[in-house]
């Protein structure tokens, strides 16, 4: 069982990678829960929700002590760092979030998200750049299983935005097997 | 395809009821259950016999839906646990009038305002009737996603064949997790029996009344009676719980909806330290399912009733032990939600509490 | 040769009244009745009484009758309504049920264009529970809770629930009418016909506030009570037509 917090600012597509990554475990035939932040707790621009994904029942949707955390900016980081199961790992989006951490006991994997999506040409897409890098590192599951939950959800979409998408997931993932983040 | 679909639970709850033949909805917005009024103004506008209306209180949503039912549809409303107080003269009505409907309650902290996170502090104004008078509401408590889908259908089945309200009771957190959900075929609801009793113009047939004013003290009794025998029957017909790992349980978790699904991982921790524990979960609230609690009884000497509030079930859980067994409480009111560990610890240590007793 | 002038309506159970002598509602059950008749719509009506002294409306209209919860006639209507949008609904509601405990509920219906009809029976007090304060107790009125009269002050002053619902967008049909005379009646059955086929067209809500005598609570011969309808209550709530879009 591994439970993961996605948090940041609303507008930073934070609870778009968490449906994703739930959508894509459904598919993988994975227990899962997808838990938004919602109310009250919402106001004043934050947004977070917890993905657990398990191969066995999931008792609580809550994690209150995360796996993982995908960390968008500063205020995410302080708020969760501390929550952290030990030996965690943060995935953090480098160009938002500069501050120190305190712990040692935590991984951290910082990319520069907002860096890489823009050399694609659209700053839209940070959060599947941070997605990539997530799933490539933790070995969750195939970036496949990402995109095929991704064009599950966004039928909508025109084909030339899930395209720039993907990119962005497989810029995100080139970034980790190339060894950059470490 | 997979027909699973990743769903939020609250839309969960109004795709089932869309599915079960249900065509009117009213509500009134309150958090943490937005999201179903919401899903209901678009999937009945997508439908042709479909009405969706933004009541300008609960009060009068419950009244609509009173409408609603007395013209034959199956209709539902909900509300959060501040909106459910309100609608209680119109449930007492419901009951009185012996009409169908389900009305969902997405339980948050109370009392008053209290706040948006999930509780279950309305068990008993759920269970007690809540509103004034000698009736009963019909309580389903599903745990998770697939079961909101499930017992949709069931409250507008128990609704119809009892003629009475279903309330179906969920939580904050209930209403806003997604889980993968697999809906049940769509019911046609022209295909559905048809009712002898709805008013829809006396046409060739005898003007009907549909009325809960009974002045008349013997034939009010006659009714309170009559609605006394259809709770009994009901109390017969409908009560359900599930077990987990009660076959050698030597101390008996109890504990409903979420509350239930925190105390299986509770449960599980305890048996990996070789503690004999199981979970007995009360899926009707009402009618409670008291046999099965009382037959457990013979061999369980400790109970523990689990809840998120202050201890409300675990009087029903005495009343159906009689002094049987020993009852113990573990809650946690205000929106908290325990940890599978937190519950472990508390049924690990009780459990050694006791087996020192009997030990000596 | 014998001739039948007067017989009782098809609508109408061969019940006796409960009413008060002198007591408006028996005329008012007889106007809705003729008019349903007349309309050729009985077969497809469905009434919703109130509480207050004319909830045992269902005892006398031969229609469908589903009872609402105290001032909720509006919304039980509507939930009616919605569903079988080819049948005529009417609510019968009094002072206090449309004015006080159930106003949201009637704004709400008349704003929301529910088609439906209202009639109205404003007798400026609560009557079945023994002569209170209503909304629309005149000022200086005694009531048992307005000892010394109704003070505009202490206790507001009567509410024009009619002039309030002509504003909303949805109401096409509200007329102020009064049984304190036969002229009155009549006029009174022309505004009730008038709702109804409002409503039969699809306009949308329409409401009919009929001034209605209390001589049991009012303290007076019935004969009293109706002149003072027409001499008092009508310099309050003047009889008019106070909203016509049906056109």
């Amino acid at each position: 069982m591994k439970k993961t917090i996605f948090a940041g600012f609303g507008g930073q597509g934070v609870l778009m990678m968490g449906y994703v990554l739930a959508v894509a475990a459904m598919r993988d035939g994975r227990e899962v829960t997808y838990l938004p932040a919602y109310g009250a707790e919402m106001r004043g621009g934050t947004a977070n929700c917890t993905v657990a994904i398990s191969d066995e029942e999931i008792f609580s949707p809550v994690a209150s002590s995360p796996d993982f955390a995908v960390i968008m900016n500063n205020p995410s980081l302080a708020k969760y760092e501390g929550t952290m199961k030990e030996g965690g790992t943060l995935f953090l989006n480098s160009n938002h979030v500069n501050r120190t951490i305190a712990r040692d006991d935590l991984a951290s994997i910082a990319i520069p998200a907002v860096d890489i999506s823009r050399e694609l040409g659209s700053e839209r897409i940070v959060n599947m750049v941070m997605l990539g890098a997530f799933v490539t590192h933790t070995r969750m599951m195939s970036l496949d299983s990402i995109k095929n939950g991704l064009s599950e959800i966004t039928t909508h979409t025109k084909a030339s935005i899930l395209k720039l998408n993907y990119q962005a997931l497989d810029r995100g993932a080139e970034y980790i097997l190339k060894g950059c983040a470490q | 395809m997979d027909k699973k679909q990743l769903m939020r639970g609250s839309q969960v709850i109004g795709e089932a009821a869309v599915r079960a033949g249900c065509r009117f909805y009213a509500g009134y917005p309150i958090t943490p259950q937005n999201e179903l009024p919401e899903f209901m103004s678009g999937a009945m506008a997508d439908l042709e016999d479909g009405t969706f209306i933004q009541a300008e209180s609960e009060i009068a949503a419950i009244n609509m839906v009173i409408g609603a039912s007395m013209a034959g549809a199956r209709a539902m409303t909900s509300s959060s646990s501040p909106g459910i107080s309100l609608k209680q003269e119109g449930i007492s009505f419901l009951a009185a009038l012996e009409l169908p409907a389900v009305i969902v309650n997405v339980m948050r902290g109370g009392p008053g305002l209290g706040n948006i996170a999930p509780s279950q502090g309305d068990y008993f104004q759920a269970t007690r009737g809540g509103g004034h008078g000698d009736y009963r509401s019909i309580v389903l408590a599903p745990a998770h996603g697939q079961e909101l889908a499930d017992f949709t259908r069931d409250a507008f089945e128990y609704a119809d064949r009892y003629r009475t309200p279903v309330m179906i009771l969920a939580d904050g957190m209930m209403g806003q997790m997604m889980e993968p959900v697999v809906f049940p075929e769509a019911v046609n609801p022209s295909e559905l029996p048809p009712k002898s009793w709805i008013l829809d113009g006396a046409q060739e047939r005898p003007s009907r009344i549909i009325r809960s004013l009974i002045l008349d003290t013997v034939e009010m009794e006659e009714h309170n009676w009559k609605l006394a025998r259809k709770y009994r029957m009901i109390s017969n017909e409908i009560p359900r719980a599930e077990t987990y790992m009660t076959e050698d349980a030597r101390l008996v978790v109890i504990a409903y909806g979420t509350a239930a699904r925190i105390a299986r991982g509770g449960i599980r921790r305890a048996r990996e330290m070789g503690l004999k524990v199981g979970l007995l979960r009360p899926v009707t609230l009402w009618p409670f399912p008291d046999r099965a609690i009382r037959e457990m009884s013979r061999l369980v000497k400790d109970f523990m009733v689990f809840e998120m509030n202050t201890g409300q079930m675990i009087e029903d859980v005495r009343l159906a032990l009689e002094g049987r067994s020993n009852v113990h409480f573990y809650g946690r009111p205000g929106g908290i939600i325990s940890t599978p560990d937190e519950v472990g610890k508390a049924i690990s240590s009780l459990y050694y509490r006791q087996h020192l007793k009997e030990d000596r | 040769m014998e001739e039948l002038v007067f017989t009782r309506p098809r609508y109408l159970k061969k019940t006796p009244f409960h009413y008060c002598p002198g007591c408006g509602h028996s005329i008012i059950h007889r106007l809705v009745a003729e008019v349903i008749e007349e309309l050729g719509i009985g077969d497809k009506t469905i009434g919703v009484p109130p509480a207050g002294c004319a909830v045992l409306a269902y005892d006398y209209f031969d229609v469908d009758m589903g009872e609402a919860p105290h001032g909720r006639g509006p919304a039980v209507a509507t939930g009616i309504k919605r569903i079988l949008p080819d049948r005529i609904v009417f609510s019968y509601q009094g002072d206090g049920d449309i004015a006080a405990i159930g106003t949201a509920e009637t704004i709400h219906a008349a704003n929301r264009g529910e088609n439906i009809t209202v009639i109205f029976v404003n007798n400026s007090c609560y009557g079945m529970t023994g002569g209170q304060m209503a909304p629309t107790t005149l000022l200086g009125q005694n009531s048992t809770t307005t000892p010394g009269g109704r003070d505009a002050r202490r206790d507001g002053a009567p509410i024009d629930l009619s002039e309030i619902l002509a504003l909303t967008q949805g109401s096409v049909y509200i007329e102020r009418t009064a049984v304190s005379s036969l002229k009155n009646i009549i006029k009174t059955k022309k505004a009730i016909t008038k709702a109804f086929k409002a409503q039969m067209a699809g306009k949308g809500f329409s409401l009919v506030e009929i001034l209605s005598p209390c001589p049991t609570n009012w303290k007076m011969s019935t004969i009293d009570a109706c002149r003072r309808i027409d001499e008092t209550v009508v310099q309050t709530f003047p009889l008019k037509v106070i909203k016509d879009e049906t056109e």
